[in-house]
């Protein structure tokens, strides 16, 4: 009894900090998605019911935005698992300038997102003077522009999958690399020996033996994702719903501060929605990577 | 299936630029290993014996040197089209799939004609698992086997292809005392029943003495002696081999000859015929002293050690490179135990003399 309440007083700390800024604060979300009109400056509402998510789920901003949110998270997470797996099987392979390689690949991580959005826009943009890289490379290929950042919609989504993809890479380069490092040799000297062909050695060897690395990072790639916010402010700006390429996290935002903000309980009940969804998905990956626990 | 090496080299690039030149790992080694023997590779650690291996397997190519399996050249051949079985140190069991699965991989590889069912796949699985009795953990995975278990898996999986040539890497080393016991009478029980030609590598001596046919003793990637266990550990060629040999290991003295007597210090321990005259090291087993009364060896008692079937005694001599040595002495025999001198007469069989430059083995007859 006494060492137990040693431990708590030791807890003590963190859990204040967490209580207070974490925990009370998600309680309160939750509260307020259910609390109709609520006024952050007087503290009143005028009614409690599920009228806050029925009208957010109606609303056809919100319905945009969760097709976005899927659509780049459906695009980007395999996507970029599986190109980071092929950088970093590469990397394995070269000997020579691995180093300066790595580090390259790893320059996206440590750039700041509007900087990188801000290279996009050279790469993408149409402005009055010039159509953009991308589109020059077109026009060289006998093709006419395309307006990748005020265009039609599958053009904008191209440049945001290969944006996210581009911004997600390093990181799971790195995670990759190390964790190819990690299998031992011998286990490829014993394939060998075997006389074991390179593509079943990576299937039956190397990508097993990397599983739980991979699961880690499409776990965390589906929560970052259906997160994302920022990476489509520095492609388009603010004003996102004019662009047709809101996020779950950006109406959040816009329904808390935007132009048309003012609305904590509409924000509340599109947040809780995110938070059902992205636990929904956590808890079927974990399942699934449970079920194939390899060892 | 025999196989012969022909003067084999294998130089690897020094790893500190710069020195620069090559390290010779294993230098001009010749040697015919005969069809379905056991033989113990044994060294000192960096004396070669692993790299040695690993060109027999293939996975390092040689420098200079050929390798045959039975007549046919196979040095410029990679390991998977040698028929070698190989069985690492640490086992490189593949921990996400079962002991069935582990043993059925190199199956697997087989492509063309070669190619089996599923079903001759699992009957070849268990015929090897029988051999090395573990049929009846198959659907385990190895982290559930114990070290002993884990590698006789590791052995399955090598003998499944009923390779030309086994290769055992340090094959005991991972294996507590008693089960290394154990294990090392069922390498030799495995090899007998298949008959398949057996190199093994072993810094451990009792281990390769134990269980090869023949061992080859190694020091920095030349040979130093081969031959038969009991013939090498009889008549070490030199003073290497005969410390690298023997638990405890021999004793090694300063002595001299003088008219066909050999000296240590003052003592004369022997008559020895054949030697010239002149300093030499004098190598004595430790089985090699019997506590006489009268004994000519004159050394001071420092403890008596009880070991159970045989005791030792710790003395100590002026002669003696070292600190004390080791005399094993039947628990028996009775030691005065106060008395600070103890007196042996030595077994001219036990007693090896060595050249102190060269440190070849001199001959001698009593």
């Amino acid at each position: 009894m006494k060492n137990n309440l040693k431990a708590w007083a030791y807890l003590l700390p963190a859990l204040l900090f967490l209580g207070i800024f974490t925990i009370y604060p998600l309680i309160d979300v939750v509260v307020y998605s259910f609390e109709e009109g609520y006024n952050f400056a007087s503290q009143t509402y005028t009614g409690t019911g599920l009228y806050n998510f029925s009208y957010v789920l109606r609303d056809p901003y919100f319905t945009q935005a969760l097709k976005n949110t899927f659509i780049i998270v459906i695009i980007t997470v395999p996507l970029s698992t599986g190109l980071a797996l092929l950088i970093a099987l590469g990397l394995s392979k070269i000997p020579r300038l691995k180093n300066l390689f790595q580090t390259v690949y790893f320059l996206p991580y440590v750039t700041n997102t509007l900087a990188v959005g801000l290279a996009f826009m050279i790469l993408f943009k149409k402005t009055a003077y010039s159509d953009g890289m991308v589109n020059l490379l077109i026009n060289a290929f006998g093709g006419d522009s395309v307006d990748f950042i005020g265009g039609p919609y599958w053009a904008k989504m191209l440049v945001m999958c290969i944006y996210t993809i581009w911004i997600v890479l390093p990181f799971k380069i790195l995670i990759l690399t190390s964790a190819l490092a990690s299998v031992s040799d011998t286990y490829y000297k014993a394939a060998r020996v075997d006389g074991t062909r390179g593509f079943r050695i990576f299937t039956r060897i190397t990508l097993p033996m990397i599983a739980p690395m991979i699961f880690y990072l499409v776990i965390t790639g589906f929560i970052g994702a259906f997160k994302a916010y920022s990476d489509e402010v520095a492609l388009f700006g603010t004003d996102l719903n004019a662009a047709g390429m809101n996020t779950i996290v950006g109406y959040v935002y816009d329904m808390l501060y935007g132009n048309s903000g003012g609305y904590p309980s509409f924000a509340s009940a599109a947040a809780i929605i995110l938070f059902a969804i992205v636990f929904t998905i956590t808890c079927i990956n974990l399942l699934l990577s449970k079920r194939s626990r390899l060892f | 299936m025999k196989v012969v090496l022909e003067h084999l080299t294998k130089k690897f690039p020094n790893r500190n630029k710069k020195v620069g030149g090559f390290v010779v790992a294993v230098n001009d080694f010749s040697f015919e290993i005969p069809d379905g023997k056991m033989i113990g590779l044994l060294g000192p650690s960096g004396c070669g014996k692993s790299t040695t291996l690993n060109l027999i397997c293939g996975l390092e190519k040689p420098t200079e040197g050929k390798i045959y399996f039975g007549d046919d050249d196979i040095t410029g051949l990679p390991p998977e089209d040698r028929g070698v079985g190989l069985v690492f140190q640490n086992y490189a069991l593949y921990p996400h799939l079962t002991v069935e699965q582990n043993i059925m991989f190199p199956l697997g590889n087989l492509r063309g004609d070669k190619k089996l069912t599923k079903e001759e796949m699992k009957a070849k699985a268990l015929e090897a698992a029988k051999l090395v009795q573990i049929d009846g953990l198959m659907e385990r995975k190895p982290n559930e086997l114990s070290g002993g278990q884990q590698q006789r898996v590791a052995i399955a999986r090598a003998l499944v292809k009923m390779p030309n040539v086994l290769l055992l890497d340090e094959p005991l080393s991972n294996l507590d005392a008693r089960l290394r016991l154990q294990t090392r009478e069922e390498l030799r029980r495995i090899q007998k029943e298949t008959g398949i030609t057996t190199v093994f590598v072993t810094h451990d001596q009792e281990e390769a003495m134990s269980i090869s046919d023949m061992i080859v003793v190694m020091k920095d990637g030349v040979i130093e002696q081969i031959g038969k266990p009991q013939e090498v550990y009889d008549e070490p060629a030199n003073l290497f081999v005969a410390k690298f040999l023997g638990t405890p290991a021999i004793n090694v003295f300063e002595g001299k000859i003088e008219d066909g007597k050999l000296f240590i210090g003052s003592d004369r321990v022997l008559d020895v015929k054949g030697p010239a005259d002149g300093d030499v090291c004098v190598a004595i087993r430790p089985e090699g002293f019997v506590v006489s009364e009268h004994g000519n060896f004159c050394c001071r008692l420092i403890a008596r050690e009880v070991m159970g079937r045989d005791s030792s005694i710790v003395a100590a001599n002026d002669s003696f490179i070292g600190q004390t040595f080791r005399a094993i002495i039947s628990s028996e025999t009775v030691v005065d135990t106060s008395a600070d001198e103890i007196r042996f007469d030595l077994k001219p069989a036990k007693v090896f003399l060595f050249d102190r430059n060269t440190e070849e083995r001199i001959p001698f007859s009593v």
